[in-house]
């Protein structure tokens, strides 16, 4: 801790306090959250797929030339489940195609979640340790994800598709891109 | 009348703080010894003004006293007393109230228990600290004050979030409190010696119990808190890693790796400059959490935005505090020359393993929680930093921690032999590899973690009875074992428990992780459902009414293959001041793990929406928590600890060499 490391510190916490000033002259609204990653194209990843010999699943998947959704969900997620009638309807009678990533979360389990309930998904992709959840930055599941035909993110919704999140929410975005 | 006299009290003590900071320091400069015994003096009228002023707060909320604006703001004439008291704290003002009381209560047992420091030292530590209380009561007084009369008075309160009445959530902030504030100790007697250039043994001695109790403090009030969620919040998690999350762990991780750091000051005089180092950036985080969370520069600055000159003045007592000490730091740091030397397997590499572990932990958690603050300054981009990149960071961490814990207590000072330890902790090696065999061969945890988490859990487990064992050698003289180990140092049972206490959590996560069992249904009453095993019939759903709120109470009897477990009442409340729904869980404790129900809303033709969990283990989180609190309070309770401060008398002689066993 001698010569110029004992400086360290004291310079680390100057620059914070710099920062933290300017954030507080400044006129900012922290309730208005935007994601990083609207507008930008979905992070690259490669997962396995649930369906055995199946082909691992990229980022290359999600460019079908329509757009399509993505969404990360679990067999031990309660919220989940209570979104998964959503997700039906907006597979069968949208005919939206979407890819499942099931995240943290065994093979088997996610199986028998999805032979319970019915598949709502085009392809199941496993995040088994949970890393393709930290490149998608989400906060927690279930996360929907809509990706338009040239494989960008265009919104994020977070938490479950329930009450009229899917109205007012999803749906409107979808026909924007659309 | 009464507010005014607790206004004019914290008036008082601002002034005798500020004496208190600067006489001191004079006196020292003049070698006046009788002008520097005034410093104990200080500490004591300090404690007695804040105490006259929080008791006049308190006083006003429990007789829902109006017409000051800080009640009416916060109380409600229906709450019941314990909420009206707790309410005092429960909001921006009144926890500055009892920062100042706690602070002030700090110094004045300084005061009292350091009669045997030297009178120098002891001055300047109570210097520091009323220059602490001297930053806190200017902040009240100037932007915070909590005696503001509201004229006219409102006939009824606004009342306290729902959330906050409860229990535990009583007792949760003073606690933390207590451990925020405690560290304030270590920080004064950091800066002092800073001031006097010089660190010994015996500062680490005399430092080391007072950390120690603020480190209890933390660990039982972040355990509460972690409780609270589990069972408030209603669905079964009980760390977020949120900000406000993130602000008490990070002076614990600060804390843990001061407490660890100054054993080796006291025994081996070396990690001197980084243990001053650690005892400054302890109590900066404790600064850091309290005011940064409180204002909501994090969650949300807008509160900033909202009263600029608040913020303002935090910042710039934040500044000189942290900036200031540190600036001290950097320029006296040289002159605390390192001296004991030590090789590479030894009791001292393991602590500073720990210490690089520990310090590291908490540098991640602080740029977890700023980053987005950060890079929204830099470029304007929001983004959220959210668990997987904490818990990551956690399990990649805490690894080699808990297998170099396992090792620690076996090294002896300056070289200790890797190969013994090896051998006394065979048996918890084999173990935790079959363990991890078994669970990843046959698939029964799924990842790699899991079986890694159960491994790492027992291993440490083990490894503290082993070293028990090894202490009061049961191998080789079995007869007097019990004796023996009852012979073992407080300190080192304390250490023991403790490091039990942490592969008791370790465990506890793992397992409840990867096996909670839970259902998501709606039932109606004479309903069953079965979740990891157990039966949960809905009995009947009553209304309720409490002393301010109306709830929905369900029963469920719980059994397990059909024997009767518990029977459940969780709660739905509405609360009408503020309104507000909360859930009380119900949740019944079992040796294998929790039953866990909560009630949600009524879904139509007599059905309700109810959430049912099977927790494996999950007590153990508290178990192991409330472990590492009672370690801390027996070493605490060492007589060596306590004699720490009078040995000071011989404080120009290295004279300590203290036993070897513990630590």
């Amino acid at each position: 801790m001698n010569g110029a490391m004992r400086f360290i510190p004291l310079v680390v916490v100057l620059v914070l306090f710099a920062v933290f000033f300017t954030m507080m002259s400044g006129d900012r609204n922290p309730k208005e959250i935007k994601s990083v990653l609207i507008d930008r194209p979905a992070p690259a990843f490669s997962l396995p797929s649930l369906e055995d010999g199946a082909a691992a699943i990229t980022e290359a998947d999600l460019k079908t030339g329509k757009p399509l959704l993505v969404n990360f969900f679990a067999s031990w997620c309660a919220p989940c489940r209570a979104e998964h009638e959503n997700l039906m309807l907006l597979a069968e009678d949208f005919g939206l195609n979407i890819v499942g990533i099931a995240y943290k979360d065994t093979p088997e389990k996610s199986r028998a979640f999805l032979d319970e309930l019915g598949s709502p998904f085009s392809v199941v992709a496993q995040d088994i340790d949970g890393r393709a959840g930290i490149e998608w930055g989400i906060t927690g599941v279930p996360e929907t994800f809509l990706i338009s035909a040239d494989g960008m993110i265009r919104y994020r919704h977070w938490g479950p598709i329930v009450g009229d999140s899917l109205q007012k929410r999803l749906l409107p975005k979808l026909e924007e891109i659309q | 009348m009464i507010p005014e006299i607790g206004h004019f009290a914290l008036i008082v003590a601002l002034i005798v703080s500020l004496m208190g900071a600067v006489i001191p320091h004079m006196a020292i400069a003049r070698g006046d010894t009788r002008l520097m015994a005034l410093a104990g003096q200080f500490a004591y009228s300090q404690f007695l003004l804040a105490s006259v002023a929080f008791g006049a707060l308190t006083y006003a909320y429990v007789i829902s006293d109006f017409s000051v604006l800080n009640v009416a703001a916060n109380s409600h004439t229906a709450k019941p007393l314990l909420y009206k008291v707790s309410g005092v704290w429960g909001n921006h003002e009144g926890s500055l109230m009892l920062w100042v009381l706690i602070l002030s209560l700090f110094s004045a047992c300084i005061a009292l228990g350091g009669k045997n420091l030297p009178l120098r030292f002891r001055s300047r530590v109570l210097a520091v600290q009323s220059a602490l209380l001297v930053g806190f009561l200017l902040f009240v007084l100037l932007t915070s004050n909590p005696f503001m009369r509201l004229d006219p008075a409102p006939f009824e309160g606004n009342g306290l979030n729902p959330l906050l009445q409860d229990p535990g959530l009583a007792f949760h902030p003073p606690m933390l409190y207590i451990g925020y504030v405690g560290l304030s100790v270590a920080f004064s007697f950091a800066v002092a010696a800073l001031m006097e250039g010089e660190v010994t043994p015996l500062w680490a001695r005399w430092v080391r119990p007072w950390t120690l109790a603020a480190w209890v403090f933390l660990t039982a009030g972040i355990a509460l808190g972690s409780w609270w969620a589990y069972y408030e919040l209603g669905w079964g998690g009980w760390w977020f890693w949120d900000p406000v999350e993130n602000a008490s762990f990070m002076p614990w991780l600060a804390a843990t790796a001061l407490l660890h750091s100054s054993i080796v000051v006291e025994k081996r005089d070396a990690l001197k400059s980084w243990t001053i180092l650690l005892a400054i950036v302890a109590f900066s985080f404790s600064l850091l959490g309290t005011f940064i969370v409180r204002s909501g520069v994090l969650t949300s600055v807008h509160a900033f935005a909202v009263d600029p000159e608040r913020g303002i003045f935090i910042l710039a007592f934040l500044a000189v505090i942290i900036g200031g000490s540190l600036s001290l730091f950097a320029w006296r740091a040289p002159k605390l020359a390192p001296s004991g030397i030590f090789s590479l397997a030894s009791r001292e590499s393991a602590l500073v393993l720990n210490n690089i572990l520990l310090a590291t932990f908490a540098g991640v958690v602080l740029v977890g929680t700023l980053y987005p603050l950060l890079l929204e300054a830099v470029n304007g981009t929001q983004i959220t930093v959210g668990p997987p990149f904490f818990e990551f960071a956690a399990s990649v961490l805490m690894s080699p921690l808990i297998v170099a814990l396992g090792f620690g207590p076996l090294l002896a000072w300056k070289r200790g032999n890797i190969s013994r330890a090896s051998q006394i902790l065979l048996p918890a090696v084999i173990i935790a590899l079959v363990v991890f065999w078994v669970t990843i061969w046959q698939d029964a945890a799924g990842t790699f973690m899991t079986g890694f988490g159960i491994a790492l859990g027992l291993w440490l487990i083990i490894s503290v009875g082993m070293e028990i064992n090894k202490k009061a050698n049961f191998w080789k003289h079995p007869a007097g074992f019990i004796g023996r180990a009852k012979k073992l140092p407080r300190a080192t049972w304390g250490m023991s428990l403790a490091h039990a206490g942490l592969g008791i959590i370790l465990l506890a996560i793992t397992v409840s992780e990867a096996w909670t069992s839970e259902a998501l249904r709606l039932m109606k009453v004479g309903d069953s459902e079965n979740v990891g095993g157990y039966d949960f019939t809905l009995e009947q759903v009553t209304p309720v009414a409490g002393p301010n709120y109306t709830a929905v109470r369900a029963r469920f009897l719980v059994e397990h293959n059909g024997r009767f477990i518990a029977k459940l009442a969780p709660e739905d409340r509405v609360y009408s001041d503020p309104p507000m729904n909360t859930t009380e869980a119900g949740i019944y404790p079992t040796f294998l793990g929790d039953v866990y129900a909560v009630i949600g809303e009524y879904a139509g033709s007599d059905a309700w929406s109810v959430r049912l969990y099977f927790k494996p283990l999950i007590s153990g989180l508290w178990l192991g928590a409330g472990l590492m609190a009672i370690g801390g309070l027996i070493s605490l309770s060492d007589r060596r600890q306590r004699i720490g401060a009078p040995a000071g008398k011989k404080r120009s002689k290295r004279v300590l060499k203290p036993k070897k066993a513990g630590a």
